[in-house]
């Protein structure tokens, strides 16, 4: 029933690796930038505020395809010289992702009242012993089901990266079905392996979700 | 010295390259509007079956909204596209290969389907905001079920969405983007089309960018007077 | 008239209701009291077939409830009740909330259902509220909206889940008002409330319930003058 896979499974395999490879990457960066950008679009500052605001705002009413087709085009410019796809990817992911992980990190932060913050000082707690002990761990747990939801959109993302060349996990199906001409067992393989990925990972965001509940956190 | 880049944006307005961009716009649009009335009946639909009281019909439609959240849209549309004719045997499909523009039916049929399972986890979402003494309020009048859906729950579900079916609308026409992959002419399409003809992509998707953005904005405008026409008055809407 | 007969009820293994007796004859009004969680809730929706019960049997006008071939729907449209926290539907005017089940359920025309509500609306003292949102009006109104979208269906019973205990006080009376004129023109009532006022006024019955048990009953006198069991009068200490 598999046997086109079957056949090709290294070679699929491989561009799992990669579609794997950029994930975690995407998520690396964009949710390390995200927690800035979180931290701009809550900022008092208007010079911070303003441009990242636009910055959220605009990509946000992008396709992920175009800019990643953008940065395609930039990337050469600004380098200098042609770059790999690759990383052309990575850095497209990234400055993407990193819009959504922001404002889920915006939600994240403005969640802590200013009374609990407060409530910490009063007891004598330091302003790092409240962030340390107190905020980040409430934030974090209010925010985890948010991010482990939008990791698993930007592992679905990654496969776009099949727009610019890269042979990535789609990329790869499809090379192999121009030459078996084998759709369903080889999209029907593709579909099945990110539905279990997913499919457990959105489970995990669900029991975070439910545990915060039950705890009253969110 | 690394590349010397001369910018010509010429190539947003000059034709046919400019023509090629709204052509695009407007198969966007078609594109958008056309799947989205098969996602909201749909997902409406779908979303309505997961509280119904026969477990089967809940649980397939629950697997629906799972299946289509948990796969990429990509590889859905590929399968649709590839594999979806040869379904039907290879004789048959075929011939259904051979309908034109195949590639545009099918991204309105997948976007359609891939957007509807999203607009029924919002209805799910909807029914279980609303609390259960309200269910009990509405059978206490002395209504069935289905009048209790029909004209209280269902309608007040829909109002309490509509934020979000707002950004699900906006989503369908960043998504239809990804229908390039199957060659249907939508304006990503167009802007990598102009790459290759005239080398100048950088300023072709940095126009399509802009377009988009219009785009969103009008669709943002003309949502936000429908929201103000269902906005439950008193109730905190977007913000 | 509602017989209830040696009911019980359980939540998975958690017992909710045990043995309750008790019959409410037409008329009459009945206020049950007790600390949270004792199970009043539970048993006014049991009597109108929003929640099953397991042991027992429910007898509303000779009509058993536990009987399958037993119409809930239509059964209801005969008990009306009214929520803690109001339920009105929000996103329909204080008319529109009124007007809907005569139209839906007895098919009144809307102009004959809309001049009903208005009525309504008059009685319970807010007829320039009609085209309000429920978001738009004050607790007290809400809640005096409530009573009228039961009435609408000219119930036989009226059935009262804490009415004013999510209100701010300024606006208890209002609704208790409500209530006193409705049971002094001869409505059958079942309260949940620990309103004093209202039971010393209108109540030929209290019931005393703690952990899903009816631990005491009698008229206002007997009941908060002179209470036998123990919990009763840790009970009355607390919300005196």
């Amino acid at each position: 029933m598999f046997n086109a896979v079957a056949r090709n499974i290294y070679f699929l395999l491989g561009g799992f690796g990669v579609t794997l490879q950029l994930t975690i990457c995407a998520l690396v960066g964009g949710i390390a930038l995200g927690a800035l950008v979180g931290l701009g679009r809550i900022s008092r500052n208007k010079w911070i505020y303003h441009p990242i605001t636009l910055y959220v705002n605009f990509l946000r009413n992008m396709p992920l395809i175009l800019v990643i087709f953008w940065f395609y085009f930039v990337m050469p410019i600004i380098a200098g010289r042609p770059l790999n796809p690759f990383l052309s990817a990575v850095i497209s992911f990234i400055i993407f992702e990193a819009t959504y992980f922001g404002e889920i990190f915006r939600a994240g932060y403005q969640s802590i009242s200013k009374d609990l913050t407060s409530a910490a000082y009063s007891t004598g707690l330091t302003y790092s012993q409240t962030a340390r002990h107190i905020l980040i761990p409430i934030a974090f747990r209010r925010m985890l089901p948010s991010l482990i939801t939008q990791s698993i959109v930007t592992f679905q993302d990654t496969s776009l990266a099949f727009v610019i060349g890269l042979q990535e996990f789609v990329r790869r199906t499809s090379i192999v079905d121009n030459l078996e001409v084998r759709s369903i067992q080889l999209f029907g393989f593709v579909a099945i392996v990110f539905f279990i990925f997913c499919f457990t990972g959105s489970k995990i965001s669900r029991y975070f979700e439910e545990k915060g509940r039950k705890l009253g956190m969110i | 010295m690394g590349f010397a880049y001369d910018f010509d944006w010429g190539v947003l307005w000059r034709q046919p390259y400019g023509m090629w961009l709204l052509e695009g716009l407007w198969l966007t649009i078609k594109i958008g509007f056309l799947a989205w009335i098969i996602a909201l009946s749909f997902g409406i639909f779908i979303g309505t079956l997961r509280v119904t009281p026969w477990r089967w019909l809940r649980f397939i439609a629950t697997a629906y909204t799972e299946v289509f959240r948990n796969i990429p849209f990509l590889v859905q549309l590929f399968f649709w596209y590839y594999a979806g004719p040869m379904v039907f045997g290879q004789h048959l499909g075929r011939q259904i290969n051979q309908i034109m523009g195949l590639n545009y039916y099918v991204a309105i049929f997948a976007l359609g389907l891939y957007t509807a399972s999203r607009v029924a986890e919002h209805m799910r979402a909807g029914f279980a905001s609303i609390s259960r003494d309200q269910y009990q309020a509405v059978l206490s009048t002395g209504m069935t079920q289905y009048q209790m859906y029909r004209y209280v729950i269902i309608p007040y579900a829909l109002r309490i969405i509509t934020p979000p079916l707002t950004t699900e609308f906006l989503t369908i026409f960043k998504n239809s983007s990804i229908a390039m992959t199957i060659g249907v002419a939508e304006i990503t399409f167009m802007s990598y089309r102009i790459d290759a003809e005239t080398f100048h992509g950088l300023e072709a998707t940095t126009g399509a960018m802009f377009i988009y953005l219009i785009l969103g904005l009008t669709v943002v405008r003309i949502m936000g007077i429908i929201e103000a026409k269902f906005k439950i008055p008193g109730m905190i809407g977007r913000e | 008239m509602i017989e209830i007969k040696t009911v019980s009820k359980w939540f998975d293994d958690f017992q909710v209701l045990t043995d309750i007796h008790e019959t409410i004859e037409r008329g009459q009004t009945v206020v049950i009291c007790g600390p949270s969680g004792s199970g009043k809730s539970t048993l006014l929706r049991c009597i109108n077939g929003l929640e099953p019960y397991q042991k027992g049997e429910i007898i509303v006008d000779g009509v058993s409830l536990s009987d399958p071939r037993t119409n809930l729907y239509k059964l209801r449209e005969n008990i009306g009740m009214v929520f803690q926290r109001f339920e009105l539907y929000p996103h329909m005017t204080a008319l529109q909330n009124i007007s809907l089940a005569p139209m839906k359920v007895r098919k009144l025309s809307r102009e004959k259902a809309e001049k009903k509500a208005m009525d309504l609306l008059e009685r319970v003292g807010i007829p320039d509220k009609a085209d309000a949102y429920p978001a738009n009006l004050s607790g007290g109104q809400q809640q005096r909206v409530a009573i009228a979208r039961s009435l609408a269906m000219e119930p036989k019973y009226m059935m009262f889940d804490e009415p004013t205990s999510a209100l701010d006080p300024e606006m208890i009376q209002e609704v208790l008002d409500v209530m006193i004129a409705l049971a002094k023109e001869g409505m059958t009532m079942l309260c949940v409330t620990h309103e004093m006022g209202f039971a010393r006024e209108v109540a030929d019955e209290i019931i005393f319930m703690d952990f899903g048990k009816i631990v005491e009953r009698g008229t206002y006198e007997e009941f908060f003058k002179n209470p036998k069991s123990e919990r009763a009068k840790e009970f009355l200490k607390q919300i005196l």
